[in-house]
């Protein structure tokens, strides 16, 4: 087997004397769903931020094999994650650029390509065709994930306008155009309603067989990571408690506890954020 | 509200009104020779008591005159309750054909026959305003970040021009680059290590750099002339050719080359233009550059830097570019300033001359260029209006920003042009892509 698209290693994450992540390792895979859960406050949030750079690891070794080049990604800066290491995340709490269109956050997320061919600004104020060229092709990626997204119509309104489930998808395909190979999903269907969430559903399998990105996706709704999820990995208190396919970590004991809770624990639990 | 609750409301805000008044404006000191004498001004307490009972009660009842036709046009047309203002229409149609509008006028105006000495200079004035407005919007309009210290630029600009020309003979136009990189240099070493900090953090820094600025200009006595400043700074010449009644040995004189009459507004005239053409470059500039990736960038840093960084953009390296931009184009105005007064020292870049720039751009509505010609024109004039209540002043113009701030919090032409669309053909039409 070649390396796993992302290696996880012996990650811990401390903040002042809390440790929100406790050595935890795991594996993310091309072309496959990971889905990372957990009850709230386990820790995932602050696992992928980490992976995208947000937090600097206090232990542990995130690699990123992409194309066979390994990129460590704990030494990169968070924008170099994303534009070198080719990791794109969405947030808990969207975060769009919400007075610009729908369309201009898709072109944004394509920034570094459209830098290099404005000649870093100076070929583009003089209107050098290849610029309009490279812009009319970030247009036409931009175009398809509208399309994939469901938000063509939409495309020339304000972000900030549009209803939550719009949002949410727009922050995925602004993420799907800076052409990642590996997607972090925050939550992507918190506060989706049932129809909303099976589109989203189809979305990320697109994603994953069409694009043969890796997807790595925090949920909450057990039956959506049971339906889509290709390996789930669980955190409790910010240790890794059952990794494995979904069918085989749905029936384990450590789980189901976790999930019920044993009630002196289910209070701590709570205060997570 | 009833008659007596206005009335009420009224008396007790005169009665405030009365209570401030006494310390502010019931003494006067007056010279008596020896020690100061002090005057009573009671008469001016009641003045002022009244000016506001009759304000506030005039604006109770314009906002209850207000909402009762909110009201009736939302019972007679429910679907109609976000009806736009006015403003806000002219806001989006502003960069169509406000924009046309106003450089025609500026184009013309000098020959229009109200156009004397006075009215140029003040264009002029006007317009270096307008200049330094946009180009502190690409800092604050665009890239969201607060610069409370942009005079020092300014202060470079003019500075590097005062002393390439004098010491070196450099020209205008030789100058004006220079001095605008190197405005911009300053604006890169200042923003460097600054650019981490967020908001208000930013501010109190930028503000710091602008006193330093002013501090080391009074204290470099060699180069900047200390307090006294640097006078004799040559005038512009019309590309090469002299505005002077006698020209020197073997050059040609403006109104020689034009076979006019000498007169000395052919000058006034010329700068005013030449600031004209500085600004328009300065909107031109920022229209292209809105339009190209830093330009967007810019916006989305203003908007969300942690989605940028997300995106792979460096915010860094990209507020640095507007730091750096929007510090030429100071430096550029600078140098204008220089040239045009002749003289220039500390005094003119204080910390209030970022204020009122600052204020500009607020005004204006963020990121709206034809709102900061609005802003800067309706600044730099109200001052002059007021000047026979020169007492009232900074009074005028402290009540004129809390009306316009209460008024229209997001800004007099608050609106924001997308910079490019997917359906030109759209509701919007004209809004094609670049
Ligand atoms: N920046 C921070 N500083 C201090 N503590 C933090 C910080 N970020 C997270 N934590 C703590 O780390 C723990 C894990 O938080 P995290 O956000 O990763 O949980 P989560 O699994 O994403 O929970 P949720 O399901 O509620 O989103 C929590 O106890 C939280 O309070
Ligand atoms: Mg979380």
């Amino acid at each position: 087997m070649t390396q796993p698209l992302l290696k996880v290693e012996h990650l811990t994450m401390r903040f002042g004397g809390l440790v929100a992540v406790n050595d935890v390792s795991f594996d993310a895979k091309a072309s496959q769903i990971t889905a990372v859960i957990g009850p709230n406050g386990a820790g995932k949030t602050t696992v992928f931020n980490c992976i995208a750079g947000f937090y600097k690891p206090t232990v542990g070794r995130l690699t990123l094999t992409n194309n066979g080049t390994p990129h460590l990604l704990e030494r990169m800066s968070g924008n170099d994650i994303a534009g070198k290491a080719r990791v794109a995340r969405t947030f808990q709490n969207i975060r769009l650029f919400p007075k610009m269109t729908v369309l201009e956050n898709l072109i944004v997320a394509q920034h570094n390509k459209l830098m290099r061919a404005s000649g870093f600004t100076l070929l583009g104020l003089f209107g050098w065709p290849g610029y309009s060229k490279a812009e009319a092709e970030a247009v036409d990626l931009a175009r398809y994930w509208l399309e994939r997204t469901n938000l063509t119509d939409v495309a020339d309104e304000v972000a900030g306008s549009l209803p939550y489930g719009g949002q949410r998808r727009l922050e995925i395909a602004r993420a799907m155009c800076t052409e990642p190979v590996l997607l972090c999903l925050d939550e992507p269907a918190a506060g989706l309603n049932p129809r909303e969430s099976a589109d989203l559903n189809t979305l990320l399998r697109f994603i994953r067989d069409e694009h043969k990105c890796g997807v790595l996706l925090i949920e909450h709704d057990m039956s959506v990571v049971m339906q889509i999820s290709d390996h789930v990995i669980v955190l409790d208190y910010g240790r890794k408690i059952a990794d494995g396919p979904p069918d085989a970590v749905r029936n384990d004991p450590k789980v189901i506890a976790a999930y019920l809770g044993e009630p002196e624990d289910s209070a701590v639990a709570q205060g997570g954020v | 509200m009833t008659v007596a609750e206005r009335l009420k409301d009224a008396i007790m805000a005169a009665a405030v009104a009365a209570l401030l008044a006494l310390p502010l404006i019931g003494f006067e000191t007056v010279d008596t020779g020896g020690p100061l004498g002090i005057k009573t001004r009671f008469d001016y307490i009641a003045y002022a008591a009244i000016v506001v009972f009759l304000g506030r009660l005039g604006m109770r009842i314009a906002f209850d005159w207000r909402r009762s036709y909110r009201e009736r046009i939302v019972q007679a047309e429910p679907t109609n309750i976000d009806r736009k203002e006015l403003l806000t229409v002219l806001g989006q149609k502003a960069d169509k054909w406000l924009m046309p509008v106003m450089i025609g006028f500026a184009i013309v105006m000098p020959f229009l026959p109200f156009a004397n000495r006075t009215v140029i200079d003040l264009g002029t004035v006007v317009l270096i305003y307008v200049m330094l407005g946009w180009g502190l919007n690409i800092v604050v309009g665009l890239a969201g970040l607060l610069d409370l210290g942009y005079v020092a630029f300014y202060a470079v600009g003019a500075y590097t021009f005062a002393t390439l020309s004098m010491h070196f003979g450099f020209g205008f136009w030789e100058t004006l680059p220079l001095a605008g990189l190197l405005a911009a240099t300053f604006g890169v070493v200042l923003g460097f290590p600054v650019l981490r900090l967020r908001g208000d953090y930013l501010a109190i820094v930028t503000l710091g750099f602008g006193e330093i600025i002013r501090v080391i200009l009074l204290n470099w006595q060699p180069v900047t002339g200390g307090p006294a400043g640097i006078s004799g700074i040559p005038r512009p010449s019309f590309f090469g050719f002299p505005f002077s009644a006698d020209p020197p040995e073997g050059a040609t004189a403006f109104h020689q080359l034009f076979g006019l009459e000498y007169a000395s507004i052919h000058r006034i005239i010329f700068l005013y233009y030449l600031i004209l053409a500085l600004a328009l470059v300065t909107n031109l500039f920022t229209m292209r550059i809105r339009k190209l990736p830093v330009g967007r960038a810019w916006e989305a840093l203003r908007e969300d830097e942690i989605a940028c960084t997300a995106l792979g953009i460096n915010p860094t390296n990209t507020k640095l570019t507007a730091f750096a931009i929007g510090a030429m184009f100071g430096g550029f105005a600078g140098s204008f300033f220089a040239t045009r007064q002749g003289f220039i020292s500390p005094e003119s870049f204080s910390f209030i001359e970022s204020a009122v720039i600052l204020a500009i751009v607020v005004l204006g509505g963020m990121g709206s260029q034809a709102g900061i010609v609005l802003a800067a024109a309706f600044l730099t004039l109200l001052p002059e209006v007021a000047r026979e209540f020169s007492l009232f002043r900074m009074l005028a113009f402290g009540a004129a920003m809390v009306l316009i701030m209460v008024w229209r919090p997001q800004g007099l032409l608050a609106h924001r042009e997308p910079t490019m669309r997917l359906h030109p053909a759209g509701t919007k039409p004209g809004g094609g892509k670049p």
